[in-house]
C-alpha cells in the first residue's frame, strides 16, 4: 500500500487523507458514559458489585438499604471516571494548544497564516528557527545554500544531539519564489510508526527541473515534534498529518501490567466467590426447609399457602446479598489508594535522587510496586546501566605499535605524541580515520571552542581524542569537511555516508580529497566486522592480539580501516548504491547488500581502546541483590571479552577458582548442540557445589539456541543463577525475557537505551536509566531512576515495603468483612434462616468504612523491619519473592482468624500468646531481625542463603503448567496467629534452628519449567 | 551549598517530609518475655477482680421464673391445646402460685418470656411502618406493612405484623388477699414514647379485620401511651426474649406466697413456644447475668495461667 502525495495541490488529496487535527483523547463528550462505564465493567469485580447493587434494588430480598452498595460503587465509578476524564481532559487541552498553533503554510501560491489543525497533506509548510514541527514533512527547502538544516528530536527519540536532515537532491537551488510555486507527486508508504526509516520517492512535475525519480529517506523528513535548530528557516510538503504521523502512530497505550499479588488476590477472591456460593447454597436450602416445615406453624409470620413462582428464589437471593459484603468493596479502592502512594514514596525518596542531575526516580506505572519485592531475576544491559556510558579514549595500536600502555592514557604518551608531531603518514591516516569517519557535527560556540554534537558516545571519545592529537575537525560545511592538523587546513568532500547498523556492525564514509582529488574509503567497526575483510596479504596478527588484550582490559575496541578507491569504480558503485537506496521495499537489506561490495580489501590502520567506567557502587549493588536470592543476566551488545571483563570487575562473576564460566559457542547447530550439552552437564553436577557457575553465550549461538535447542536451553537458564549474553540485538534481549518469564519468573529489565526498550517493556518490571543515550528507556519503562545503585533501595525497600503492606491489606480486607459476614450467617441460624440483618445499613457502612477501612490505611507506613536492617541482612527478601506473605495458607489463616473472632470476641489474648509462643521459640527471619534490631546489639548473623539449587523436575508434565501451585510446595505462613502455622511451632521441642525451613526454602525454588 | 540543599536541610524536620521519606517516629513493639508476662500478667489482675465483683453483682439478684402455658390450659383441652386457645368461648383465666425464697426488695420487675418465638424472623421485623406510627393516617405510604396493611381499604394503625400479634396475656398478682400494686408506666424507653410513637395517633382500626392476630388497643388511648405496644413492638434479636410487664413497687418477704391471676390468651400452641413469668429483683448491673462475669473470670484467669507458663519456659530456656 502506497500513499501518493501531489504536492501543493489544494483539491484532490484533502478528502483523502484526514487533517492535522491532532487527537490523543480517548474518549468524546457523547461516547465518554458509556465507553468509560463499559471499560470499567469488563473486569469481574466490578460486574459481582453492580449485579449485587442491582439485586438489592428488590425490596423482598434486600437486607440493607440499596444505598448502602450503591454509594460506595458510584462513589468508585465515579472516580475512576473523573480520573480519566480529567486526564482525558488535559489531553485535549494540550491537542487544542498544538491544534490552534499558527503556522505558515502556502495556500493557492500565497503564504497565509493558518492554524495547524487546517493543514493538509500536500500542502508546504513554512518553519522558523525554533518552531516545533506540526506535522510529518518532506524537506523541499531550507535556509541553507547546501540544503541542509538542523533538527532536535528530543521528543521523539529522547536523544539530545542535533540531526542533519537534507534537502533531496531533485529540490537543490530551489529559490524562495519557486517553492511557493512547485509541483510534483511523493510516493510513501502509509503511515507507521517506524522513526527511522522512511523509504519514499519524489517526483517533480514539470516545469521543475527534471522528471527523474529522487529517493527520499528519513534523512530528508522533519518529523512532528522535532524542533528546527541553528537553520533561518525551513519548509516541507506534508506528508503524513494529525494522528497519522510518525509520533502519532507510536503513541499506543501499552498493555496494562499484572503483579503477581494482584493475580493472587484475584485468585483468593475467586476462593471466597466459591466459598460464598456454597454458603449462600446451603442456608438458602437450609432456609426454604425451615420455613416449610416451621415457619407456616408460626401464625404471627403469616407466610401465604400459595407463594409466588420465584419463592424458591427469594431465600436464597436475600442470603447471597447477606454474604456478598464478603467480597469486599473497600479492597478495590483501598488498594488503588495505596499504591498510587507507594509510587509516591518513589517519587519522593530523597536517597534515590541523582546528585549530579538533580533528577528524582520516577514511578511511571503506578500499580506495580509489589512486583518489585518479588523480582528473581534481573537482566540488565551493560553500557549506560553497569557502566557510565562516557566514553574515554585510552589506548591505541596503529600498525602494529602499542600506544598507552604504561600511562594507561594512550593521549599522554610520549610516543604517540612524538610520532604526531613527526607526521608519520600511518599514525596521521590513523587520526583521520578517527577524526572524519563519522556522522559528528561540530559547533563553533562564541567563545570559538568547538563543540561536538554526535549521536554515539564513541565517536564523540573518537573525535575529542583526535583533537587532542591536534587533528582537530573543525567544521563540517554541507559535504566539504575541514580539519586541522599541526597548524595545516585540509578539506575533504564527504561524497557517501555507509550508516552503521547493529547487522554490518561497521560504519564507513567516502571521501574525496580535496588537495589531490583521491577517493578514499574510511571504515571503522568490531573487529569481526573488519578484521576478515582485510587485503590479503596484511598480517592481522598483531591487531587480533591487540584486539583481545584491550578486550582483557575491559575496554571497547574499534579497528579503523582504510582503502583508496579508484575513480571509476567508485562511480560505478555510486550508481548502484543510489539505486538501492531509492528501493522501496528492503532497503535496508539492499544497502547493507551494496555496501558489502565496497568494504573489502581493507588496509586496517589500527585499533582503539575506550574505556567506559563502571557507575558507582555496582559491585556492591549487584552482590547485595545477588544475596537477596535474584540472579542476575547480562544482556549485552558488546562483545565477549568486554562483557566478561565488566563482569568481572562489577562482581557479577567470581573469578576462576570460586567461580567458573562456561562457554556456549559455535557456528552451526552440530557445534552449539554440543557446547550446550557440555555446559548443560557440568551445571548438573556442580549445582550441587558451592560454586558460582555462570555461562556466556553470544547472539549467534543463543540464536540457533532459541530455534532449536530451546528446551535445552530453558533448562540451563533454570540452572544457572548467572548468565552473560554479547553480541544479542534488542529483539534477543527480549526473547530471553519472554523466556524467563515462561518458566513463571518474575523478571525485572533494566537498560538505558534505546535498544532495551524491547526488553523493558516485555518484562514484567521495565526500569530506565535516565542516562546519556537518551530518555527512550526511561519513558518505555515502570520506574526511571538516575543510577543503577538505586536498584538496590528500589527493590529491597520499596519494593518489599510494598509487598509486605499490600498483603496485609488486601488480606485484612477480607478478614473483616469475613467477620461481620460469619456473625450474619450465625444470626441466620436463631432468626429462623429468614436472611434477616442483625445489623441496619447505616452501621454496616459505617462498619466498612469509618471503623475499618479508613483507620487501616495507617498502614501503608507500617515498616516491619527498619531499612538499614534489610540492606544489611537482604536474604530477608526471600520471604517476599516466594510470596510467603500471601498466598492461600496465609489467606487461610486469616479465614480462621475472622472465624475465631466470631466466636471469641475477646480473642487479643490467645493471639498474642500464640503470636509470642511463634515469636520466641520458632522465629522467622524477620522475627529474628526485629528482636536484633530492637536489642540494638550486634545483628546476629544470619549466615548466608547458599545459592539454591534449583532442580528441574525430571518429567515436565503438560499439567504441570497449569497449576502454579506447585510452585511453592510449602508457604510458611508468617502471621504466626495464624492456626495452621502455630499447631507447627508447637510440635517441635527440637533445638531451634535458626533457619531450619532452609530446606524448604530450597524446595521452594524447585519449580516447574513450562514446556515449550 | 546550593540552594536546594538549604531547602532540603530545613524541610528535613518537617512532619510532610518525613511522611514523605517513610520516616516517621513509630514505636515497635517486640514481644520480648518481660512484656508479654507483663501484659498477660495486667490483664489477669485486671480482669479476675472485674469479673468477680459483676458475677457478685449477677448473683445477688433474685429471680422467680413460672412456666404457664401447659398448666394454664385445663385437663381435658391439652390433647389440642390450640383449639382451646382459639376458641373464644371457653374462659382462659388462670391461677399460679409463686413462692418466694428470699426477701425481694422493691421495686420487682415483671416479665413476660416467650421461648421459640422469632420476632427477628425476617418476614416480621420489616413489618412495621415508623412513619406511621408516628404520623398514623396522615401517612399512607405502608407497602412495609404486608401481609397485615389494609383494612376496608384503609391502612390499619398501627399496621404490620408486630403490632399485630401483640401479646396479650395478663397478669395480677395477690398477697395474703389484698392486691400487689403493679406499675405499669414507664416500661417503655422514654426515646421511643416521645419520638417513635405519635402523641395524636390512635389505633382506630386496630384489630378489627377478619384476622384477628393477638391483643387489641384501646381506641381512646394515642400510641404513645400504649406502652405495651411500645415494649411489643422493640423486636428481640433472639428467639428466646423477655418483655418487661410491669414493677411491684412493694417488697416480697422471703416464704411470703403470691397468687398470680392470669388470662391466658396468647396462642404459642400452634408452634411450641414456652411462656413463663418472670419476677426479678436488680442491681447495679441489672438483671441477673452471669455471662459477663464469667468471660471476665475466664480471660482473666487464662491469661495468669498463660503468665505463668511463660515465665516458667523463659527461665527454663533462657533465651
Amino acid at each position: 500500500m502506497k500513499r501518493f502525495v501531489y504536492i501543493n495541490d489544494d483539491e484532490s488529496s484533502q478528502e483523502l487523507y484526514c487533517d492535522n487535527r491532532i487527537s490523543n483523547r480517548k474518549y468524546t463528550v457523547l461516547n465518554f458514559l458509556p465507553k468509560n462505564l463499559w471499560e470499567q465493567f469488563s473486569r469481574f469485580m466490578n460486574q459481582y458489585f453492580l449485579l449485587i447493587a442491582c439485586l438489592q434494588l428488590w425490596s423482598l430480598i434486600t437486607p440493607v438499604n440499596p444505598a448502602s452498595t450503591w454509594g460506595p460503587l458510584i462513589f468508585i465509578f465515579a472516580v475512576s471516571a473523573s480520573k480519566e476524564a480529567w486526564d482525558d481532559y488535559n489531553r485535549y487541552l494540550s491537542d487544542k494548544k498544538a491544534n490552534e498553533k499558527h503556522i505558515w503554510v502556502v495556500r493557492q501560491g500565497i503564504r497565509k497564516h493558518i492554524q495547524a489543525q487546517d493543514i493538509h497533506v500536500g500542502n508546504i509548510v513554512w518553519l522558523r528557527e525554533n518552531d516545533e514541527v506540526p506535522c510529518d514533512l518532506v524537506l523541499i527547502g531550507t535556509s541553507d545554500t547546501q540544503g541542509l538544516c538542523y533538527v532536535e528530536t528530543a521528543a521523539l527519540d529522547g536523544e539530545t544531539d542535533l540531526k542533519t536532515r537534507v534537502i533531496p537532491s531533485a529540490c537543490m537551488g530551489m529559490d524562495f519564489e519557486l517553492l511557493h510555486k512547485i509541483k510534483g507527486v511523493i510516493e510513501c508508504p502509509n503511515p507507521d510508526k517506524d522513526i527511522r526509516r522512511f523509504d519514499a520517492n519524489l517526483r517533480l512535475f514539470p516545469p521543475f527541473i527534471d522528471n527523474d525519480l529522487c529517493p527520499l529517506t528519513i534523512k530528508n523528513t522533519l518529523l512532528q515534534s522535532c524542533y528546527l535548530r541553528n537553520t533561518e528557516w525551513a519548509c516541507g510538503v506534508a506528508v503524513y498529518t494529525g494522528n497519522e504521523t510518525k509520533l502519532g502512530m507510536s503513541r499506543g497505550i501499552p498493555e496494562p501490567k499484572l503483579t503477581a499479588m494482584d493475580a493472587m488476590i484475584d485468585k483468593l477472591t475467586g476462593a471466597i466467590f466459591v466459598f460464598q456460593i456454597v454458603v449462600v447454597m446451603v442456608l438458602g436450602i437450609a432456609g426454604n426447609v425451615w420455613k416449610d416445615t416451621e415457619a407456616r406453624k408460626q401464625w404471627y409470620v403469616l407466610y401465604p399457602i400459595e407463594g409466588p413462582w420465584y419463592e424458591l428464589l427469594v431465600i436464597p437471593l436475600r442470603f447471597e446479598l447477606l454474604c456478598s459484603i464478603m467480597i469486599p468493596i473497600s479492597i478495590k479502592v483501598s488498594l488503588d489508594l495505596v499504591k498510587s502512594l507507594y509510587a509516591k514514596f518513589i517519587d519522593w525518596d530523597s536517597e534515590m535522587i541523582d546528585q549530579d542531575t538533580g533528577i528524582p526516580s520516577h514511578a511511571t506505572n503506578t500499580a506495580i510496586s509489589e512486583d518489585l519485592g518479588q523480582v528473581e531475576y534481573i537482566l540488565t544491559d551493560k553500557t549506560g546501566t553497569l557502566t557510565e556510558n562516557r566514553m574515554i579514549f585510552r589506548r591505541c595500536c596503529i600498525s602494529g605499535i602499542f600506544y598507552g600502555n604504561e600511562s594507561g592514557d594512550a593521549l599522554k604518551d610520549v610516543k604517540l605524541l612524538n610520532a604526531v608531531a613527526g607526521s608519520s603518514p600511518d599514525v596521521v591516516r590513523f587520526l583521520t580515520v578517527m577524526a572524519i569517519c563519522n556522522t559528528v557535527i561540530p559547533i563553533k560556540s562564541k567563545t570559538g571552542a568547538i563543540l561536538y554534537k554526535a549521536q554515539s558516545q564513541d565517536e564523540d571519545a573518537l573525535v575529542n581524542a583526535a583533537a587532542r592529537l591536534h587533528m582537530v575537525y573543525v567544521n563540517k560545511n554541507a559535504n566539504i569537511l575541514e580539519i586541522r592538523f599541526n597548524g595545516s587546513v585540509i578539506q575533504y568532500e564527504v561524497l557517501e555516508t555507509l550508516e552503521f547498523t547493529s547487522d554490518r556492525k561497521r560504519m564507513s564514509v567516502v571521501v574525496k580529497d580535496c588537495q589531490n582529488g583521491k577517493i578514499v574509503l574510511l571504515s571503522k567497526g568490531a573487529d569481526e566486522a573488519i578484521l576478515p575483510y582485510a587485503y590479503a596479504g596484511q598480517q592481522t596478527r598483531a591487531l587480533v592480539e591487540a584486539v583481545e588484550q584491550y578486550a582483557q582490559l575491559g575496554l571497547r575496541t574499534l579497528c579503523l580501516a582504510w582503502r583508496e578507491l579508484k575513480e571509476d569504480e567508485y562511480q560505478e558503485w555510486s550508481l548502484m548504491f543510489k539505486e538501492a537506496s531509492s528501493t522501496l521495499v528492503d532497503r535496508e537489506w539492499r544497502i547493507a547488500e551494496v555496501c558489502q561490495r565496497l568494504e573489502h580489501d581493507f588496509e586496517v590502520l589500527g585499533v582503539t581502546a575506550i574505556e567506559d567506567r563502571l557507575q558507582d557502587g555496582v559491585p556492591e549493588t549487584i552482590e547485595t541483590l545477588r544475596k537477596a536470592g535474584i540472579n542476575f543476566w547480562m544482556l549485552t551488545g558488546d562483545k565477549q571479552n568486554t562483557a566478561i571483563q565488566i563482569a568481572l570487575s562489577c562482581n557479577f562473576i567470581s573469578p576462576e577458582p570460586k567461580g567458573q564460566l562456561l562457554l556456549i559457542d559455535g557456528k552451526t547447530e552440530g557445534e552449539v548442540c554440543r557446547s550446550l550439552e557440555r555446559v548443560l552437564l557440568t551445571m548438573r553436577i556442580t549445582s550441587s557445589e558451592p560454586k558460582d557457575v555462570a555461562f556466556v553465550v553470544d547472539g549467534w549461538a543463543l540464536e540457533i539456541a532459541l530455534k532449536h535447542y530451546r528446551k535445552a536451553f530453558t533448562e540451563l537458564a533454570i540452572l544457572s543463577r548467572t548468565a552473560i549474553c554479547c553480541r544479542v540485538t534488542p529483539s534477543q534481549k527480549a526473547q530471553l525475557v519472554e523466556l524467563l518469564k515462561s518458566c513463571d519468573y518474575r523478571t525485572l529489565a533494566i537498560g538505558d537505551g534505546g535498544n532495551d526498550v524491547r526488553m523493558i517493556q516485555q518484562a514484567d518490571i521495565g526500569v530506565g536509566i535516565s542516562g546519556r543515550e537518551g530518555l527512550q528507556a526511561a519513558r518505555a519503562a515502570d520506574y526511571s531512576i538516575g543510577k543503577f545503585r538505586f536498584l538496590k533501595r528500589l527493590i529491597l525497600v520499596h519494593g518489599r515495603y510494598s509487598y509486605n503492606r499490600t498483603a496485609f491489606l488486601s488480606q485484612y480486607s477480607f478478614y473483616k468483612s469475613l467477620v461481620i459476614c460469619f456473625i450474619q450467617i450465625f444470626f441466620s441460624f436463631i432468626s429462623g434462616v429468614s436472611g434477616t440483618s442483625l445489623f441496619n445499613s447505616v452501621s454496616l457502612m459505617a462498619y466498612n468504612v469509618f471503623y475499618t477501612s479508613v483507620p487501616v490505611l495507617v498502614s501503608v507506613l507500617d515498616k516491619d523491619l527498619s531499612e538499614g536492617t534489610v540492606m544489611q541482612h537482604p536474604q530477608i527478601l526471600v520471604y517476599c519473592q516466594a510470596g510467603r506473605l500471601l498466598n492461600p495458607s496465609t489467606f487461610a489463616g486469616w479465614f480462621g482468624r475472622s472465624l475465631f473472632h466470631l466466636i471469641v470476641a475477646a480473642g487479643m489474648g490467645p493471639v498474642l500468646a500464640l503470636k509470642y509462643f511463634r515469636y520466641t521459640y520458632r522465629p522467622s527471619k524477620i522475627n529474628a531481625l526485629q528482636q536484633a534490631e530492637r536489642m540494638g546489639g550486634p545483628i546476629l548473623s544470619l549466615g548466608n542463603i547458599e545459592p539454591q539449587p534449583r532442580l528441574m523436575e525430571k518429567e515436565v508434565s503438560p499439567l504441570s503448567i497449569t497449576q502454579p501451585k506447585n510452585r511453592n510446595p510449602v508457604y510458611e505462613p508468617l502471621l504466626s496467629d495464624s492456626p495452621n502455622s502455630t499447631r507447627r511451632s508447637f510440635g517441635s521441642g527440637a533445638p531451634f534452628d535458626f533457619f531450619q525451613s532452609q530446606s524448604r526454602l530450597s524446595s521452594s525454588y524447585s519449580r516447574n519449567c513450562k514446556d515449550n | 551549598m546550593t540552594d536546594t540543599d538549604r531547602v532540603r536541610h530545613r524541610d528535613t524536620k518537617t512532619a510532610f517530609y518525613l511522611f514523605t521519606q517513610q520516616k516517621l517516629p513509630a514505636c515497635k513493639p517486640v514481644l520480648t518475655p518481660a512484656w508479654v508476662i507483663t501484659i498477660f500478667l495486667f490483664t489477669g489482675f485486671i480482669f479476675i477482680p472485674l469479673g468477680l465483683v459483676t458475677l457478685r453483682a449477677s448473683r445477688s439478684v433474685i429471680e422467680i421464673v413460672e412456666r404457664y402455658d401447659t398448666e394454664c390450659v385445663p385437663e381435658p383441652f391439652r390433647i389440642d391445646k390450640v383449639s382451646y386457645i382459639q376458641d373464644d368461648s371457653i374462659p382462659k383465666n388462670c391461677s399460679l402460685f409463686l413462692k418466694v425464697h428470699k426477701y425481694m426488695k422493691a421495686p420487682i420487675y415483671i416479665y413476660y418470656q416467650l421461648d421459640n418465638y422469632y420476632q427477628n424472623h425476617r418476614r416480621y421485623v420489616k413489618s412495621r411502618s415508623d412513619q406511621q406510627l408516628l404520623n398514623g393516617q396522615k401517612y399512607q405510604a405502608t407497602s412495609s406493612c404486608q401481609p397485615v396493611e389494609f383494612n376496608n381499604a384503609r391502612p390499619i394503625v398501627p399496621c404490620g405484623l408486630i403490632a399485630w400479634s401483640l401479646f396479650n396475656d395478663t397478669f395480677t398478682f395477690i398477697r395474703e388477699r389484698a392486691e400487689l400494686k403493679v406499675n405499669r408506666k414507664n416500661i417503655a424507653w422514654k426515646s421511643d414514647r416521645d419520638h417513635k410513637f405519635g402523641k395524636n395517633v390512635y389505633p382506630s382500626n386496630f384489630q378489627n379485620g377478619t384476622l384477628i392476630g393477638g391483643g387489641k388497643l384501646n381506641p381512646r388511648i394515642p400510641l404513645s401511651d400504649q406502652e405495651d405496644l411500645i415494649v411489643w413492638m422493640r423486636t428481640s434479636a433472639l428467639p428466646s426474649f423477655r418483655k418487661l410487664y410491669g414493677r411491684i413497687e412493694e417488697d416480697l418477704d422471703a416464704d411470703d406466697v403470691v397468687l398470680v391471676q392470669l388470662m391466658n390468651n396468647y396462642n404459642t400452641y400452634s408452634f411450641g413456644g414456652k411462656k413463663k413469668l418472670v419476677l426479678s429483683t436488680s442491681s447495679w448491673l441489672g438483671g441477673k447475668n452471669d455471662f459477663f462475669g464469667l468471660a471476665c473470670v475466664f480471660v482473666g484467669s487464662s491469661s495468669l495461667i498463660l503468665a505463668i507458663v511463660f515465665m516458667l519456659l523463659h527461665l527454663k530456656f533462657q533465651r
